[in-house]
C-alpha cells in the first residue's frame, strides 16, 4: 500500500511560525513591542555615551588646541602637543618608570598569588589555619589607598618601624630613607603596589585552584609525575587562562596608578617616581596645560588600548 | 546584514543622540540661583569648613543670613586641593561658585582665566572703606582676592632640647641657628636641628622653609616683577640650607616630606626648630600637652638689621566673574572683612585678621601668640609667591632642582641658573 502521506518539507527561515514578539506590519502595539528592548538598554547606552564617549571625544579635541580651560580662545595646533609631549625628557623617563613599576608589580603579583593560593589550597594546612591565612593575607586588598600610603609612609619612615626592625635585626647598621633616596624610591613604590594587589590574584587563584578536576593529579601521579612535575604539567597549564586574563587586566590597571604614587611620593624624590599618570596631572594642575596634558592622557589612552586589545583578543580565544 | 539588524542599529543611534543632547543640555541649564520667592541662594566655596571648629563657619554664615534676609548661604566645603580643582574646573565651564576661597598663589592664573570678577569696581560701587583692609591682591591694578585671614610662618623651638643641646635663647642669626642646629643634633641620635619638608605632592616647603630665609633678610627673589633666583640674596640662603644638609643637621626624610610630617616630627621632639604656620600650635598642643615650645622670628643673615619679612599664607576670598548675583556676594565679602566677623574668623583660625582694625581674641589670652602679633608687628608679612603665574609649579620646578642639590647631582650655582631658566619661562 501506497502511503498517501508525504514527508513534511522543511521549513524555510521565512516559512516559520509568525513570531508572537515579532510584529507584523507596523502597528502602534507592534512599534512599542519593537522599541522595548532598546528602552532596556538605552540607560546604559546614554551612560557610556555621557561619562565615556564624550570625555574621549573631548580630551583628543582639546590635545590638539594651544590650551584649553585657562583660555578662552583655544587655537588648533595640530600635533604640536605630542612632538612637545614626546620629546620631552622628563616623560621619557615617566615611560620608563611606568614600564618597571607596572611589570615588576605584574610578575610579582603572579608569584605571590599563585603561592599563596597554593598555600590555601593544601592539604597539609587544617581548616582553622586556612581561615585563617586566608583572612590575614587578604587583608591588603580591603584597605583604600589612602590608607595604604599613610600606613606604608609611617612604616617605611626613617624613624619608622622598618628600619627599627632591620637594625635590630643587624641587617642595616644606619637609617635607610626608603621613599626619600632616590637610590630606593622606586623600588619602595613599587613594593607597596605589590603589597596591595597580590590578594587579587590570591582570590581568583584559589578559586582556579579548587577547580581543577583531582583526576588530572592522579592520572599524571599514576605516570609517575613527581610534585613539580604535576605542578608544572597540570596546575600551570589549567590555571593558564586565569592568570593571562588577569595579567593582562592588571597590566592596564597598574599603568593607570596615580593616587599610591603622588599619596607617597608626589613623583619624587628629584622624578625617580615619577609615572605617566603623575606626569600628566602635574600637567593639567599645576602647569595648567590642559592641551599638554591631554596629549599626555590620549598617549597613555593608545597604550591602554593595546594592551586591552590583547586582552579582548584573549579572551575572544578563550570564548 | 539585513535591513531589521541597520534598522536597529539606526534606531539604537537615535536613542544614544537624543538622549545624550537632552543630558548635555540639561547640564548647560544655568542656576541664576534665584528662588521663586526672590530669595538669592549664594553658593560659597572653599577649604575653611573643614579647618575650623566644626559649625562655626555654617554659624557666621547663619548670622549673616540674620542680617540680610533675602540671602541664603550655601557652604560647599571641601580639602584644600580639592577645592583648588573645583574652582579651576568651574571656573572653565562657567560654574564656579559666587564666592570662593582662594590661595595667593592660584590668583595669576584666574585672571588669566578671567575667571574672576573685579573687587575694586565692587568696592567702589559699594563705597567701601579700603582702608580697613590689610591688604589686597591685585593683577594689573584690579584687585581680584581679598585676603580674609593670614597665617604667619614664625619659628618654632622646642625649649627642652634646646636647653639639652645647651643653647640658652633661640637663634636669631643664620650662624646661631646653624651653631644650634648641629648642636641639637648631637642631643641624641634619633633628633635633628631643622626639619625641611620637600615633598612635590605639595611643594610650599620651598615657599615657607626655604625662601623664608631669603625674606627674613630683606631679600628678595624678583626683580620687577621677574625671577631673580641669581641674586646674592637668594644664593646665599640656599647655599646655607646646603650648609645645613651636609652638617647632617636635617630630619631624614625631606625629599618627601610634607608639611604635616613637618609638624609631626616637632610634636614629637624629633628635631629641635621648624618655620611652621601658627595655625598649628593648637594642634602641637593637642598632641603632646607637654611638648614645651616658644616662637620667634627667622633668623636673618649676622648683622642684619633692617626690617624681617615673615612668610605667610592667606585665606583669601573672591567672587567669580560668572556670578548673576554679584551685589549679593559683595555682602557677604564685606561681612566677612569686617571688624567684627573677621575678628571672629580670626580667633576661630588662630590666624591673624584682614581687616586691620579686628583684634582676635587669642592675643591677649595666649602669651605664644601675642609674642606672635609682636613678630608679625615688627616686620612685615612677605610671601613673593602671591600673584605670580603657575605660582605652585614654580615652587615645584625649584623643588627639585634643590633636590638635584641636596643629592649631589649638582651645585648652587647650577641650581639656581636652571630655576631661573625654567621660571622665565612662565613669564
Amino acid at each position: 500500500m501506497k502511503s498517501t502521506l508525504k514527508d513534511p518539507e522543511p521549513l524555510l527561515e521565512t516559512q516559520w511560525p509568525a513570531d508572537p514578539v515579532r510584529p507584523g506590519k507596523a502597528g502602534w502595539g507592534g512599534l512599542k513591542r519593537r522599541l522595548a528592548p532598546y528602552g532596556f538598554v538605552s540607560p546604559t547606552v546614554i551612560l557610556m555615551f555621557v561619562l565615556m564617549l564624550v570625555p574621549i571625544v573631548m580630551v583628543i579635541g582639546y590635545s590638539f588646541m594651544n590650551n584649553v580651560i585657562m583660555t578662552k580662545h583655544p587655537k588648533f595646533v595640530g600635533l604640536d602637543n605630542y612632538v612637545t609631549i614626546l620629546t620631552d625628557s622628563v616623560f621619557h623617563t615617566a615611560l620608563a618608570n611606568t614600564l618597571v613599576f607596572t611589570f615588576a608589580s605584574v610578575a610579582a603579583h603572579i608569584v605571590l598569588g599563585l603561592l599563596f593560593a597554593m598555600l590555601l589550597n593544601s592539604p597539609l594546612l587544617g581548616t582553622r589555619f586556612k581561615a585563617l591565612f586566608r583572612a590575614v593575607y587578604v587583608l591588603p586588598w580591603l584597605f583604600t589607598v589612602a590608607i595604604i600610603a599613610v600606613l606604608w609612609r609611617l612604616l617605611l619612615d626613617p624613624n619608622g618601624v622598618i628600619n627599627f626592625l632591620l637594625m635590630n635585626a643587624g641587617i642595616i647598621d644606619s637609617k635607610i630613607e626608603w621613599l626619600s633616596s632616590p637610590g630606593t624610591a622606586l623600588f619602595a613604590v613599587t613594593f607597596i603596589n605589590i603589597w596591595a594587589g597580590y590578594p587579587f590574584y590570591m582570590v581568583s587563584i584559589l578559586a582556579g585552584l579548587q577547580g581543577i578536576p583531582k583526576d588530572l593529579y592522579e592520572a599524571a601521579t599514576v605516570d609517575g609525575a613527581n610534585n613539580f612535575q604535576r605542578f608544572l604539567h597540570v596546575t600551570l597549564p589549567q590555571l593558564k587562562p586565569i592568570i593571562i586574563s588577569m595579567a593582562m587586566l592588571d597590566l592596564i590597571w597598574t599603568s593607570q596608578q596615580f593616587a599610591l604614587i603622588w599619596m607617597t611620593t608626589g613623583g619624587g624624590p628629584i622624578n625617580v617616581t615619577e609615572m605617566l599618570s603623575t606626569y600628566t596631572y602635574k600637567l593639567a594642575f599645576s602647569q595648567y596645560q590642559f592641551s599638554l596634558a591631554s596629549a599626555a592622557a590620549v598617549v597613555i589612552l593608545l597604550l591602554s588600548m593595546i594592551l586591552a586589545f590583547f586582552y579582548i583578543r584573549h579572551q575572544k580565544a578563550r570564548d | 546584514m539585513g535591513n531589521d539588524a541597520l534598522s536597529r542599529r539606526n534606531v539604537l543611534g537615535y536613542f544614544g543622540m537624543a538622549a545624550a543632547v537632552a543630558m548635555t543640555a540639561s547640564c548647560g541649564t544655568a542656576n541664576a540661583g534665584k528662588s521663586a520667592d526672590g530669595t538669592v541662594t549664594l553658593e560659597f566655596a572653599q577649604w575653611w569648613e573643614p579647618e575650623l571648629p566644626k559649625g562655626s563657619l555654617r554659624t557666621l554664615m547663619d548670622t549673616f543670613e540674620a542680617k540680610n534676609p533675602g540671602i541664603k548661604v550655601k557652604l560647599l566645603s571641601g580639602p584644600y586641593a580639592s577645592t583648588k580643582e573645583q574652582v579651576i574646573a568651574g571656573a572653565a565651564a562657567g560654574t564656579m561658585s559666587d564666592v570662593v576661597g582662594l590661595d595667593g598663589a592660584w590668583i595669576n592664573d584666574f585672571s588669566k582665566q578671567g575667571s574672576l570678577a573685579d573687587l575694586s569696581a565692587l568696592m567702589k560701587e559699594s563705597k567701601y572703606d579700603q582702608s580697613q583692609l590689610a591688604s589686597q591682591v591685585k593683577i594689573d591694578g584690579t584687585t581680584l582676592m581679598i585676603p580674609a585671614v593670614n597665617f604667619v610662618y614664625p619659628m618654632f623651638t622646642n625649649d627642652d632640647l634646646l636647653a639639652k643641646a645647651g643653647v640658652s635663647k633661640p637663634p636669631s642669626t643664620r650662624s646661631e641657628f646653624t651653631a644650634a642646629a648641629v648642636a641639637i643634633s648631637k642631643v641624641d641620635s634619633n633628633v635633628k636641628g631643622w626639619v625641611l619638608p620637600l615633598s612635590q605632592e605639595a611643594p610650599n616647603g620651598i615657599q615657607n622653609d626655604v625662601m623664608s630665609w631669603v625674606w627674613a633678610s630683606g631679600g628678595s627673589m624678583l626683580k620687577d616683577g621677574k625671577p631673580d633666583l641669581t641674586n646674592d640674596a637668594v644664593h646665599s640662603a640656599v647655599n646655607f640650607v646646603q650648609d645645613l644638609w651636609d652638617k647632617k643637621v636635617v630630619s631624614p626624610g625631606a625629599l618627601t616630606m610634607k608639611e604635616q610630617d613637618k609638624v609631626e616630627e616637632f610634636t614629637n621632639a624629633r628635631v629641635g626648630m621648624m618655620i611652621d604656620s601658627l595655625a598649628h600650635i593648637k594642634l602641637i598642643r593637642e598632641n603632646n600637652p607637654k611638648l614645651k615650645f616658644s616662637i620667634s622670628a627667622v633668623p636673618a643673615v649676622d648683622g642684619f638689621t633692617g626690617k624681617r619679612g615673615i612668610p605667610y599664607a592667606a585665606w583669601g576670598i573672591g567672587i567669580a566673574d560668572n556670578s548673576p548675583n554679584k551685589a549679593e556676594a559683595w555682602k557677604l565679602v564685606d561681612f566677612l572683612m569686617s571688624e567684627e566677623t573677621n575678628a571672629k574668623l580670626s580667633s576661630l583660625s588662630n590666624s591673624f585678621p584682614g581687616n586691620t582694625k579686628a583684634v582676635p581674641d587669642f592675643v591677649d589670652s595666649d602669651a605664644l601668640f601675642k609674642k606672635a602679633f609682636e613678630i608679625y608687628k615688627g616686620g612685615y608679612p612677605a610671601n613673593e609667591f602671591v600673584g605670580l603665574p603657575v605660582a605652585e609649579q614654580l615652587m615645584r620646578s625649584f623643588d627639585e632642582e634643590l633636590q638635584k642639590t641636596l643629592s649631589g647631582q649638582q651645585n648652587v650655582d647650577k641650581l639656581l641658573a636652571n630655576a631661573q631658566a625654567t621660571w622665565m619661562k612662565s613669564f
